[in-house]
């Protein structure tokens, strides 16, 4: 007992006698290699996203046995937050302050990177390419140590309320949308982007990621007569309100949130014929899409994910997520040359100029500043036809650009 | 044999007043041993592991508080985290805006919370073993629902949740008076962490010279009382209804003490913060260290923050898994805890020696 | 009015989705006398298992029993080598194993069928029932499936010899070995039968919400509090319970402004605390003296 306690005590000033150096510029970097953090739902109700996670480590395990990136290999340590921000704060300064890191890189969700936010800043280490669609990722002015990665929600938002008032003018408006910051965050986009249309919203029906289904919502809402659908929902609660409305002969005009467009893992269960009709727009090829089967990007995925992933699922749009942003990462770390200090990985990062790539829609290029902190802004309106989503309209880009 | 087995069986928790003789010198030794540790951490840790403790401290904070509903006055509460969430609440929002110091936000948890726990302790004194566990269990539920509400908005920040110390970013204000930076040797960005932990430890020492004073007391011996023997108990005069909500009361406000802890060391709450799994967790400290055992707290706290920890370091994908099993493993060798587990070794120790 | 009848209906619906999982938690509280929180995930394996063996090319009529006597042994195997050497140990241990049974069955299925939505295919002809397209055929199937599983608890309860021992097991252990009952198998049969009940309550569940590792996370909760609501020892209580939470959760949301929706879940778990502290052993169940 005693014994126990004595040899924690030494352990623990052993192993931690070095103290806290000050944070220096060049860290987490030798001549040999650079070690990225990473924080995902490996555990948890969010588990499904944990895919990108994996995948972005195959990517950076098929990149060092090429031989690194400028002559470095790749650390990656990706670390569980279960989705709880308690956890990720704690797996943040366990990256940041224990395996002493360069950089966190991907980290997965708005309530989880809100709980960071702060801190990555206050040690100035950059937060880079965080996967969620929040706005406030792209704010260098106050946080310049933090940046997005996929087109920002209200953005899209706004997309679809000029859609609807430039061709439906007089529709009538129901919302379903998740009670959390990722469904306000389009709620209040898409009422901005509205204007004075807001008046047209009929029904506004939230859910809890804790609720069974959403059928009673969708009820609901077809009760108010409307007949135009904008649905703010993750993967399962989307396919449940496809399919619901379905049922029950409710077909509004039906707009549905990028976060929930994979053909495979939420049309499908759902059903591709109450999958008819929905719009939405996109930013990433849908990798079961026959109309890019054949396009060299996907190919060289699918190859990937055959030699280095092969339990990956190569239908999820998740996995193509996550190689896409992992080939933005490695842009940066070789553009950035062999000044790894974190000063210049951020300037870099806020340097890009037409980076295309891969599994973007055609013509989607990335492309930042130090005034601007969203790197991908274009998206094109598509609308599924039963089997696919088919690209309509042009390419739209944010008005910020 | 009363039928209704899931109130807290009385043979299950066993006193706790440890025996005094022969083993006697080992309570006193092993906490003064464990106080040196904790005194030594920030003299020797880097930041990173001194959070970690503050966590493990503010865990123990709150299973303390959740042993002397369970351990001591037999109540069940799968509901423990709603005042966590809500101590965390009162301390992020009078800290954030009415600028007032964490430190002193912590009385005013506790009262709050007491209120809280009190209120709450009405209804349950109607309700026993699996409907006050379900009762409990839906206040764990509705609390991050209720905290995200719209109308209230203004108050808990909604969905996005409050920010601590925004005029120092998010470091929490270290006092003129104790040299934070010296002593600990560590620069202006840890020196919030540092103080963090040294006022966490000042509260979790004094939460446990309270309890323990409140359990030898005249109050600790009824709440005793209503949990071996309620019956027997009310027929000797004890009010066990007044005895049975003060119990509730007082748990709820340590445990508010240690989510206003919880806030100004994670600088952050959101509503994601309080789900029902931190009660699940507290519960499994609880029972790890020991039901009706209050020194393991630390046990339990230091569990459900490494364990996990480690479960992942094994498998990512199977982390959950690795937990059940490293938990199931450890109720086979302590089915009674940590501190089941010492009390027989106490007992083998009296016979031998 | 119309739309009352319509959330009414759909609370029905939903409701059997509780009753069924409900009559899972009344069962393996007549077994254990507690609530078993890896009972929703346990049922979801149990999908995941006819879900498989369906992918495998296994034919419908097959793949369901098949799947239900297969979660009848593996609940009986859990209650025989994981709770059997614990039996002595207090109830607040053995809640704590269910939590880590809840995470060794969450986290298996994720590893091994990862956390993407499956749709599950119903046993029942698509479409509305009877032409209303508020309730498809499916939820029609399911509640009828419900009831039947009730009326076969309970001509199990009342008429067989083993059903018999099992609640005298139950209700009073001492005396139940004396007249020779063995007290620990009848434990072990409880969890094999809240196991397959559990299975066919997931199987018929999955069609509506799809099948992934959390599919019963929260409908466990509303089982919970069907089963609560309606009295835990009364079969009938806890399948009348599992429609009033579905209901009242649809009224709730659709009624009350600006609140009902956010908090639906919460008002109805707050209405069924108010109904227990008035009436505490649910509104069919029996009361328990408690002797001294």
């Amino acid at each position: 007992m005693t014994f126990t306690r004595t040899a924690l005590a030494t352990t623990a000033a052993a192993a931690l006698m070095a103290g806290a150096a000050a944070a220096q510029t060049v860290v987490g970097v030798t001549d040999a290699s650079i070690k990225i953090g990473s924080i995902n739902p490996y555990s948890g109700p969010a588990s499904a996203y944990g895919q990108i996670g994996e995948t972005i480590d195959k990517c950076f395990e098929m990149v060092n046995a090429g031989g690194g990136i400028n002559g470095r290999t790749i650390d990656f340590i990706a670390y569980d937050d279960g989705y709880q921000p308690p956890r990720t704060v704690e797996q943040a300064r366990k990256l940041v302050e224990s395996d002493k890191v360069a950089l966190i890189f991907q980290a997965l969700g708005t309530p989880t990177n809100s709980a960071i936010h702060r801190y990555m800043n206050a040690r100035k280490v950059p937060h880079l390419f965080v996967a969620t669609g929040a706005s406030k990722w792209g704010d260098p002015e106050n946080y310049p140590w933090t940046m997005g990665w996929q087109p920002n929600y209200p953005t899209e938002a706004k997309i679809y309320a000029k859609y609807i008032q430039d061709n439906l003018p007089d529709a009538k408006i129901a919302i379903l949308y998740q009670n959390d910051d990722y469904g306000k965050d389009y709620l209040n986009g898409f009422k901005e982007g509205l204007g004075d249309a807001a008046s047209q919203i009929v029904s506004e029906m939230p859910y809890e990621v804790a609720d069974p289904t959403v059928d009673s919502q969708v009820i609901s809402m077809k009760a108010s007569g409307a007949d135009v659908f904008f649905n703010i929902t993750t993967p399962k609660f989307a396919a449940q309100a496809i399919k619901k409305a379905h049922e029950i002969d409710w077909n509004p005009t039906h707009f549905l949130n990028n976060v929930s467009i994979s053909v495979g893992s939420v049309l499908k269960p759902a059903g591709l014929e109450a999958s008819k009709g929905l719009i939405t727009v996109g930013y990433q090829m849908d990798p079961t899409d026959p109309q890019f089967a054949d396009h060299p990007e996907r190919v060289e995925w699918v190859e990937f994910m055959n030699e280095w992933y092969p339990d990956g699922d190569q239908t999820s749009s998740f996995t193509a997520y996550g190689w896409a942003a992992c080939q933005t990462m490695i842009h940066v770390l070789e553009q950035s040359g062999d000044d790894l200090s974190r000063e210049n990985i951020m300037e870099q990062a806020a340097n890009i100029r037409n980076l295309r790539v891969p599994m973007l829609l055609p013509g989607i290029t990335i492309n930042t500043s130090p005034t601007d902190f969203n790197p991908i802004e274009s998206m094109q309106l598509q609308r599924f036809n039963g089997e696919s989503w088919e690209l309509f309209g042009d390419l739209i880009g944010a008005e910020s650009s | 044999m009363a039928t209704t087995d899931t109130t807290v069986p009385a043979a299950a928790v066993e006193p706790a007043a440890p025996a005094k003789p022969a083993g006697a010198w080992l309570g006193p030794v092993g906490l003064a041993a464990l106080a040196a540790v904790l005194i030594a951490v920030p003299f020797f840790a880097e930041g990173f592991f001194v959070f970690q403790t503050t966590k493990i401290l503010y865990y123990a904070i709150s299973i303390m508080g959740l042993n002397l509903l369970t351990g001591i006055n037999g109540q069940f509460s799968l509901g423990h985290g709603a005042f966590v969430a809500v101590g965390a609440y009162v301390t992020a929002v009078l800290v954030e805006f009415y600028g007032m110091n964490f430190i002193a936000t912590l009385p005013i948890c506790a009262l709050v919370c007491f209120c809280f726990g009190f209120l709450f302790g009405f209804p349950a004194l109607r309700l026993e073993g699996i409907y006050l566990a379900l009762a409990t269990f839906a206040l764990a539920v509705a609390t991050p629902q209720i905290l995200k509400l719209s109308p209230l908005e203004g108050i808990t920040g909604g969905v996005q949740g409050i920010y601590l110390f925004s005029p120092t970013f998010g470091e929490p204000p270290v006092p003129s008076w104790f040299p934070v930076q010296q002593l600990f040797g560590v620069d202006e960005f840890d020196a919030g962490t540092y103080w963090v932990y040294v006022v966490t430890l000042a509260v979790a020492a004094a939460v446990y010279w309270l309890l323990t004073n409140l359990v030898k007391s005249r109050t600790g011996r009824a709440m005793m009382a209503i949990r071996d023997n309620p019956i027997a108990a009310r027929s000797m005069g004890v009010d066990a209804r007044f005895y049975k909500t003060m119990a509730f009361g007082i748990s709820a406000a340590v445990v508010g003490v240690a989510g206003g802890l919880a806030a100004a060391s994670t600088k952050f709450v959101a509503p994601d913060s309080f789900t029902f799994f931190l009660s699940v967790s507290l519960l499994v400290g609880l029972v790890v260290g020991g039901v009706g055992w209050l020194p393991g707290a630390i046990v339990g706290g230091a569990f459900i923050v490494f364990v996990p920890n480690y479960a992942e370091e094994i498998s990512k994908g199977l982390s959950g898994a690795f937990f059940g099993v490293f938990l199931i493993l450890m109720i086979y060798v302590a089915p009674n805890g940590v501190g089941g587990l010492i009390r027989a070794a106490a007992g083998r120790l009296k016979r031998s020696g | 009015m119309e739309l009352f009848l319509q959330q009414v209906i759909a609370g029905v619906a939903t409701g059997g989705i509780y009753a069924c999982m409900a009559l899972s938690v009344v069962m393996i509280y007549q077994a254990i006398h507690h609530l078993n929180f890896a009972q929703g995930e346990m049922a979801t394996f149990s999908t995941f298992i006819a879900w498989s063996l369906l992918a495998a090319g296994v034919p419908f009529l097959a793949a369901f029993p098949l799947a239900i006597l297969l979660s009848f042994a593996g609940g009986f195997v859990i209650e025989r080598v994981i709770f059997k050497p614990i039996e002595n140990a207090p109830v607040l241990t053995h809640i704590v194993v269910f939590i880590a049974l809840f995470g060794i069955f969450n986290s298996a299925m994720g590893y091994i069928w990862d956390f993407s939505i499956k749709s599950v295919p119903s046993p029942f002809p698509q479409g509305p029932f009877m032409g209303s397209t508020l309730i498809s055929n499916h939820q029609a199937g399911m509640v009828a499936i419900t009831a039947v599983v009730l009326v076969m608890l309970w001509a199990f309860f009342s008429f067989t010899r083993i059903g018999l021992a099992m609640r005298a097991a139950a209700a009073n252990p001492e005396s139940a070995r004396l007249v020779g009952i063995r007290v620990s198998m009848m434990t072990a049969l409880g969890w094999g039968m809240a196991s397959a009940i559990g299975a066919v309550a997931g199987m018929l569940i999955a069609p509506i919400v799809f099948l992934e590792p959390n599919m019963m996370l929260s409908i466990l909760l509303y089982g919970f509090a069907g089963a609560v609501l309606g009295g835990l020892t009364s079969p009938l209580g806890a399948v009348i319970g599992g429609f009033i939470v579905g209901i009242v959760e649809n009224l709730a949301g659709t009624y009350i402004p600006v609140i009902g929706g956010e908090l639906k879940l919460t008002i109805a778990l707050f209405l069924i605390v108010a109904v227990l502290v008035f009436k505490p052993a649910g509104l069919l169940g029996r009361r328990i003296v408690q002797r001294v």
